[in-house]
């Protein structure tokens, strides 16, 4: 029977879980029984990697009635399924509880036993990750996907030429083919770790056992979730970032409330701190921060990576496909996600910066319509937010101020505190705000930053009204449920429109006021 | 203090225990000032750059004969001009920039501390200020004028870009540059304006740009204004240069000018400590000054169920924090020539309601009452004491302004900034 592992880069890797759950969502996202169907004799779509850029792409192009094919090499379901959103969220999920029942004496909720003194059973939260991943693995089902009316090949893809790919000993011929293979943990070059052993994204959710001492390489949002919620599940956790903020790319208030969130949670955090050497000392890993000209050696039972991403370009044939390609940029393609072989599109973590799951299925979604149905959607036109699942967490959509400012673009921030909001004060969840950017003198949304608890909920409302082109004053006049997180954003309008009252507008009403009265 | 005259009496009374500190403490044999009043404290340069701007306030509120401070002021020049500018580990200074913390008695660098810029600056602030001060032609005043261009023309601020095209934030023998530039809203407006201003190593307006490009002009609390959020930031490079009517590009857009901003930065701090998000205890309209200082060391400490981790030293802010519940009554009274009603209304609350607060050198530096016991910061900072002393008489008199704006480097700068209007104006760059 085959073994149910998750190691995205070396399936050989000897398998830890066979528990019913891994079982059932190997059934699903690639089962041990799977016949590679006959190719047809030309495909309208051929798409290598059943991620989610993949997976979109497929279903899309089967509703409209095209002859497609899809391939992929391990497991349907790509990162977010397997690797990244959905066992990390569920990770952070506990950690979060774990943090509640910490705080819970504050809600004066007493249980029997002191509830600073709780249990993790770390085994069942892993297991609950399984019992997720495997319901919703159903959704990317191998066979779901037969029904649709896709051919589903398990193999490795190379180009053969510019119209041929194949899989195995199988040749596919193409009209249009779509390169969605995603991407990888970039591995940090230090001495000694890969002697000492350390974890990704990729290997964290084979641990069975709670490291009692963790350090996390790495202060970008991976990294910053990770060390979340580890320290919450009770390992002490160490995070080194060779930067000078935690989320680097964020406003630097999102990242100083991060860091203070990190602080209270009892992480230890060495900012500007770079990892020189690693060795291994019987089960201990005594790794050397550099801060500066200072040294110290710290030893912890496990290190986890979280550096960034490498595109997964090798190995495809791309050359033979005339697909021009590098090793850090990935696949390059023009704004209609076309590659320079006309025939060839590109989707997802392979070709663009915009490294999220929903990112990747609007850019399928372009691609089928580019593709098969020769329009002109162009990937610049989206309008796309992210977020970071750390508590808070911290979201964002649209331009940042220094980016706008590096324009000469003036720019306005109308923010809003999320202790202004009632229901955070309800819910004990303060920490955070809303800045809504506009145009100066206008009310035309630029972006947004939104740190709170629910900040990947409520950075919605404000992509949609950047999507309809809705101004913040429109934002104003939406009557929001009382009480609830998502009203700093008309609040945020609010303040717009305060701003709007010239004082020879107050003076005139002072003065009618005073004369009907 | 009911009327205009007890205020004004309740004022020299602080100013002149605040100097009390500078006259207790100064080293005669080298000019340095200790960083705090505690035993074997360092030298702090930005504690000598308050020193040297308070010498000639002194001397006007006669705290000080003419005679004894031109005294002080020689000896302190003298002494940052002949130490040992080099690459050692233990010299004063390098490059014309010096080391944040000295020790008092030899002046070489202690505590391996960095190579400051920014406290450079604030004693070169101070530098300046003497030097338009005492300049009468007898000999130890002419004395003080060649001193003080000898120590202002060799820093070399182009150095100090570390090829970037915003300051460093500081430079280590043993490690070279710190990773971290002056960028972005914050105290370092002065030190780019001396470093704009130079006459040997002007760094260019692109310094100036990179700097300001992380500018946040935000509305909080309804209020307009350009975002930073400790509240010393908005305090001490006013402390030296009078930014009433002069505009940059930045705040010639924002139709604002910087004092404008800081009399918002005072609202918004009143508006936070009013809402007190965290429940600390006595926060209110007139009970704010959220900024860098001594806090509570580091530790949690649960109240009410709910746990309150206190800093230690930390650059708390509003409205993002952190915040602990210390209040700095110091930054209520910088606040004077900005926003004199507010600040005085919280001066007169602290004054009456903490007596606890009232110390050998006039307002001690923070404190805490939400923590158990109370707490006190014990130790008085020089650079707290300072601005007392310098914050009182520009409301007063603006004396340190008036002298700063007389300053051909200080216009220089400010004009290369793009600073026009006010006081600026007919001023040659």
């Amino acid at each position: 029977m085959k073994k149910a592992y998750f190691h995205w880069e070396l399936p050989q890797e000897p398998p830890l879980f066979d528990d019913l759950f891994n079982q059932n969502l190997i059934k699903e996202v690639h089962p041990e029984d799977w016949v590679n169907p006959i190719p047809a004799k030309c495909y309208n779509l051929v798409i290598i990697g059943g991620g989610t850029a993949g997976l979109v792409a497929a279903a899309e192009a089967a509703r409209f009635g095209a002859k497609v094919a899809l391939i992929e090499r391990s497991f349907l379901g790509g990162n977010c399924l397997n690797v990244a959103c959905i066992p990390s969220k569920t990770l952070a999920r506990a950690g979060r509880v774990c943090s509640d029942i910490r705080y819970a004496a504050s809600y004066g909720v007493q249980g029997n036993l002191p509830l600073e003194n709780f249990e993790v059973d770390f085994p069942k939260v892993m297991e609950r990750i399984r019992k997720i991943r495997a319901r919703i693995g159903r959704h990317d089902s191998a066979e779901r996907f037969r029904d649709l009316g896709v051919d589903v090949f398990f193999g490795e893809a190379t180009f053969k030429d510019e119209k041929t790919i194949k899989v195995n000993h199988l040749i596919l011929r193409f009209k249009k083919a779509l390169v969605a293979t995603g991407s990888r943990p970039a591995t940090p070059n230090i001495p000694g770790l890969a002697e000492s052993g350390y974890i990704t994204n990729e290997t964290v959710f084979n641990l069975n056992e709670l490291p009692k001492r963790l350090m996390v390489i790495g202060g970008g949002p991976l990294g910053c979730e990770f060390a979340q919620a580890f320290q919450r599940l009770g390992a002490k956790v160490i995070v080194v970032q060779n930067k000078t903020l935690f989320l680097p790319n964020e406003e630097r208030d999102a990242a100083q409330l991060l860091s203070d969130s990190f602080a209270k949670d009892g992480m230890q955090l060495r900012l500007n701190t770079t990892v020189s050497k690693i060795s291994l000392h019987g089960k201990e890993k005594l790794v050397e921060l550099s801060n500066q000209n200072n040294t110290e050696v710290v030893a912890v039972d496990e290190i986890l990576t979280g550096v960034g991403r490498t595109r997964n370009v090798e190995g495809l044939g791309l050359e033979n496909a005339n697909i021009h390609f590098n090793l850090k940029n990935g696949i390059m393609v023009n704004d209609f996600l076309q590659t320079t072989n006309p025939r060839v599109f590109a989707a997802g973590d392979v070709c663009s910066d915009f490294m999220y799951t929903h990112a990747a299925s609007a850019a399928a979604r372009i691609v089928i319509q580019n593709a098969l149905f020769r329009k002109h959607k162009r990937i610049s036109k989206l309008v796309i937010p992210w977020c970071t699942y750390t508590d808070p967490e911290v979201a964002h959509v649209g331009v940042y101020v220094r980016d706008a400012r590096a324009k000469d673009l003036p720019i306005k921030s109308y923010t809003i505190l999320m202790h202004q909001i009632d229901r955070s004060i309800i819910d004990g969840e303060e920490t955070g705000f809303v800045k809504v950017h506009v145009r100066e003198g206008t009310d035309q949304i630029l972006g947004a930053t939104i740190v709170a608890r629910h900040a990947g909920e409520m950075i919605n409302e404000v992509s949609l009204a950047m999507v309809m082109g809705l101004g913040l004053a429109d934002l104003e006049k939406v009557i929001h449920s009382y009480p609830t997180q998502a009203e700093a954003i008309p609040k945020a309008g609010d303040a717009y429109v305060k701003t709007k009252l010239s004082p020879r507008f107050e003076n005139a009403a002072r003065l009618w006021f005073k004369l009907i009265r | 203090m009911r009327n205009a005259t007890e205020q004004t009496n309740f004022l020299n009374e602080l100013q002149k225990k605040s100097f009390q500190y500078f006259l207790d403490l100064y080293n005669p044999n080298n000019g340095l000032i200790p960083d705090t009043d505690e035993n074997n404290a360092p030298a702090s340069i930005t504690g000598v750059g308050f020193a040297l701007s308070s010498y000639p306030v002194a001397v006007e509120k006669k705290l000080l004969s003419r005679e004894e401070a031109v005294k002080r002021t020689l000896v302190t020049l003298k002494f940052f001009f002949e130490s040992e500018q080099s690459e050692k580990l233990n010299a004063t200074g390098y490059k014309g920039f010096y080391y944040h913390f000295l020790d008092m008695k030899t002046g070489c660098r202690t505590w391996k501390s960095e190579l400051s810029i920014i406290d450079t600056g604030f004693l070169l602030a101070g530098v300046i200020c003497t030097a338009e001060y005492f300049k009468q032609k007898n000999e130890s005043e002419v004395e003080i004028q060649k001193l003080a261009s000898g120590i202002l023309n060799r820093v070399d601020w182009r150095w100090a870009l570390d090829e970037r095209a915003a300051l460093s934030h500081g430079w280590r023998p043993e490690s070279s540059f710190i990773h971290y530039d002056w960028e972005g809203y914050s105290e370092a407006l002065l030190l780019y304006c001396l470093a704009l201003g130079s006459d040997n190593f002007a760094v260019s307006k692109k310094s100036f740009e990179a700097w300001s490009s992380t500018y946040q002009w935000e509305n909080i609390y309804d209020v307009d204004f350009l975002y930073a959020g400790p509240f010393f930031i908005h305090l001490f490079s006013h402390a030296w240069i009078d930014f009433r009517d002069i505009r940059d590009k930045f705040m010639h857009a924002k139709k604002i000018d910087y004092f404008e901003n800081t009399r918002r930065a005072i609202q918004v701090q009143r508006a936070y400590c009013i809402r007190n998000p965290k429940n600390f205890i006595g926060y209110g309209k007139n009970c704010w000054g959220i900024t860098a200082d001594a806090g509570p060391d580091y530790y949690k400490q649960f109240r009410s169920g709910d746990e309150v981790v206190f800093f230690g030293y930390s650059a708390r802010g509003v409205p993002y924090g952190p915040d602990d519940g210390t209040i700095a009554p110091w930054a209520c009274v910088a606040s004077l020539p900005f926003d004199p009603d507010s600040a005085f209304d919280a001066i007169n609350h602290l004054h009456q309601t903490y007596p606890q607060l009232r110390g050998k050198y006039g307002f001690k530096c923070s404190f805490n009452m939400s923590i158990n016991p109370v707490w006190f910061l014990e130790r008085f900072y020089a650079m707290d004491v300072g601005i007392i002393i310098m914050m009182i008489e520009n409301a007063q008199s603006g004396l340190v302004w008036n002298l700063m704006k007389k300053s051909r480097i200080l216009q220089r700068g400010l004009t290369r900034a793009g600073f026009s209007g006010g006081w600026l104006e007919g001023k040659s760059s």
